[in-house]
């Protein structure tokens, strides 16, 4: 199987934010694989146990990126491709999926698989757009994969509820916690990942030109939302702190 | 300058979801002045279709058909799109919900246009919109606009008040006949897990619980305080995590966010990941046995108490409230 993964470096979970100069400041933060993304690549890699075949995962995005690449051929893709985006001034989703749309035009795949939304941006528009482009079948928020032949079964989280959907290949993916359970790079992957290829690609190498991904949205600014007043913690046994805050809900704070 | 708004609404069981009530009023925002058409689609819509008038649409299109009864991008895309070169609108809302984020995103690539996701306010500017949205899931927000063409954007459940109902607003419904075809994903069945039926991110209160919880079973009571309340029930990652509840019902950086007008957090500390989904919600309180956890700084009220104690009588005295009114 030809199996691509696509992968976005991100802020840690634990990062606070922190604003200068109108934009998010990246300075002494940690970053890590898109925790939705780590799901994608261990299904990827699971696929490719059972199916054989080869892992590509591909970034669009800072040349830092290479340090999160090399986690993922840690963990057991096989190759890594890194789209630099560092001389674009703005880029929006829009952009990245004609980026991603150029890069996969001359290549053949049976599945592409990523995360459904990236913890960041958080707009979930990656997966859709880019299946759009290539004319290929999407699905999804996926809790479950199994492949057969051409066939894939995909159990799908709708909101709690659980579809399940048949398609067929070639076929775009997107992962949903509760997929699978990523595993950490071994010793021996890490030091075979530094052998694996990774490929850095610039806008020209794809025939596009900055002018071409320019985004279609402009960011005005950037805030924090207002800190909040610290609260006020109830006195009394649990009879009265439990009678006080149902009082405190409904006439104070009107929400019930 | 008015702009026609075109508004996908959502029917669940022949109701529609509050959502497509805030997308209208979000609409009218965006139209200038311009003229705001609901859109239902599906394979079986009824008297539903005139209620998106009651809330201000001016006017609504019904596609109606069997191929239709279960969400499919291929489907679906081709329902709105057909829609989209009849009216040729300005600006397209849609629900931030399962259907909604799916289907923009990949309409916006058919029409090759801009998409502004996860809206949770809106600024008029004169006419020049401006949309608020979370990043960092609510740990920062941005402010963004559309350069130029199609204006697209998909709002947050919960988050944009409603127009009030005006049931005296006689809207005309006009039928569009589309030729669904060639769906590519076919939907086989679906497992219903949601047992109260009030969906997460469209909750009004949400009663969510942490490894303070201990166990599944742990988690009966918040249920209970839930139902109530007419609430649903969340979790952090340590719940989940620790097996105590399925992962849809997770909270957090990784997992859903809410931002619901009353969130009760029962035995939770806390951590960054978790106040990242649901710190921006109305009113919060947290129960917990730590005086000293992370998620009092958050709270508007503290309990610093036994959830197992405190909870059951929340829900006793809530009851009682709840029927005085």
């Amino acid at each position: 199987m030809n199996i691509y993964v696509l992968m976005k470096r991100t802020f840690d979970t634990e990062e606070k934010i922190v604003i200068e100069n109108g934009r998010v400041s990246d300075d002494g933060v940690n970053f890590i694989i898109n925790p939705y993304d780590e799901f994608a690549i261990e299904e990827a890699i699971k696929l490719k146990d059972a199916h054989g075949g080869e892992v590509t995962v591909v970034t669009v995005g800072s040349e830092d990126a290479e340090k999160e690449l090399r986690t993922a051929l840690a963990m057991g893709c096989d190759k890594a491709v890194l789209i630099s985006t560092e001389d674009v001034e703005d880029t929006d989703q829009w952009s990245t999926a004609e980026i991603l749309a150029a890069y996969f035009k001359d290549k053949s795949f049976d599945i592409i698989l990523g995360g459904n939304v990236s913890n960041d941006n958080g707009t979930g528009q990656i997966g859709p757009r880019l299946a759009e482009k290539l004319g290929i079948p999407h699905v999804s928020t996926i809790v479950k994969l199994e492949i057969n032949g051409n066939q894939a079964t995909i159990e799908r989280d709708a909101e709690g509820d659980t579809e399940i959907i048949e398609a067929s290949l070639p076929l775009l993916v997107t992962a949903q916690q509760g997929l699978n359970e990523p595993r950490y790079p071994s010793l021996p992957g890490i030091m075979k990942a530094k052998k694996k290829p990774l490929e850095v690609l610039e806008l020209d190498d794809l025939d596009l030109d900055e002018d071409d991904v320019e985004a279609k949205t402009e960011t005005v600014e950037v805030f924090l939302p207002p800190k909040k007043q610290a609260g006020r913690i109830l006195e009394g046994d649990a009879d009265s702190q439990a009678k006080e805050l149902v009082r405190l809900l409904k006439s104070e704070a009107k929400v019930i | 300058m008015p702009r026609k708004t075109l508004v996908l609404a959502e029917s669940r069981d022949g109701q529609l979801r509050h959502v497509s009530f805030e997308a209208i009023a979000a609409a009218k925002k965006i139209a200038d002045g311009g003229e705001v058409v609901g859109l239902l689609v599906g394979a079986e819509i009824g008297a539903e279709a005139k209620v998106l008038g009651h809330y201000g649409a001016d006017r609504v299109i019904v596609v109606q058909n069997e191929a239709l009864k279960y969400y499919t991008p291929d489907g679906y895309k081709q329902a709105v799109k057909h829609v989209i070169d009849l009216e040729e609108p300005d600006a397209i809302v849609m629900g931030h919900t399962s259907i909604g984020k799916d289907l923009a995103a990949g309409l916006a690539a058919r029409l090759d246009s801009a998409l502004i996701s996860d809206v949770t306010s809106i600024e008029e500017n004169g006419g020049d919109p401006l949309f608020i949205r979370p990043i960092y899931s609510g740990k920062a927000f941005e402010k963004k606009r559309v350069k130029d063409g199609l204006i697209f954007v998909t709002v947050r459940p919960n988050n944009i008040d409603a127009l009030e109902k005006d049931e005296s607003r006689d809207v005309d419904v006009a039928h569009v006949d589309v030729a669904i075809k060639d769906l590519r994903t076919i939907v086989k069945e679906i497992v219903k897990k949601t047992t109260s039926g009030v969906d997460l991110t469209e909750a009004k209160v949400v009663v969510s619980g942490g490894r303070g919880v201990k166990s599944a079973e742990g988690f009966k009571p918040l249920y209970e305080l839930a139902e109530v309340l007419g609430g649903a029930v969340g979790a952090s990652r340590g719940a989940c995590d620790a097996g105590y509840c399925d992962y849809s019902l997770q909270i957090g950086q990784t997992g859903k966010v809410v931002t619901p007008d009353l969130y009760i957090a029962c035995g939770i500390s806390g951590a960054i990941q978790h106040l990242a989904g649901m710190s921006n919600s109305k009113v919060i309180v947290a129960i917990n046995k730590d005086p000293e956890a992370n998620i009092f700084n958050v709270a508007d009220y503290g309990i610093v108490g036994d959830i197992f104690e405190v909870v059951p009588l929340l829900t006793k005295y809530f009851k009682e409230v709840l029927q005085e009114a």
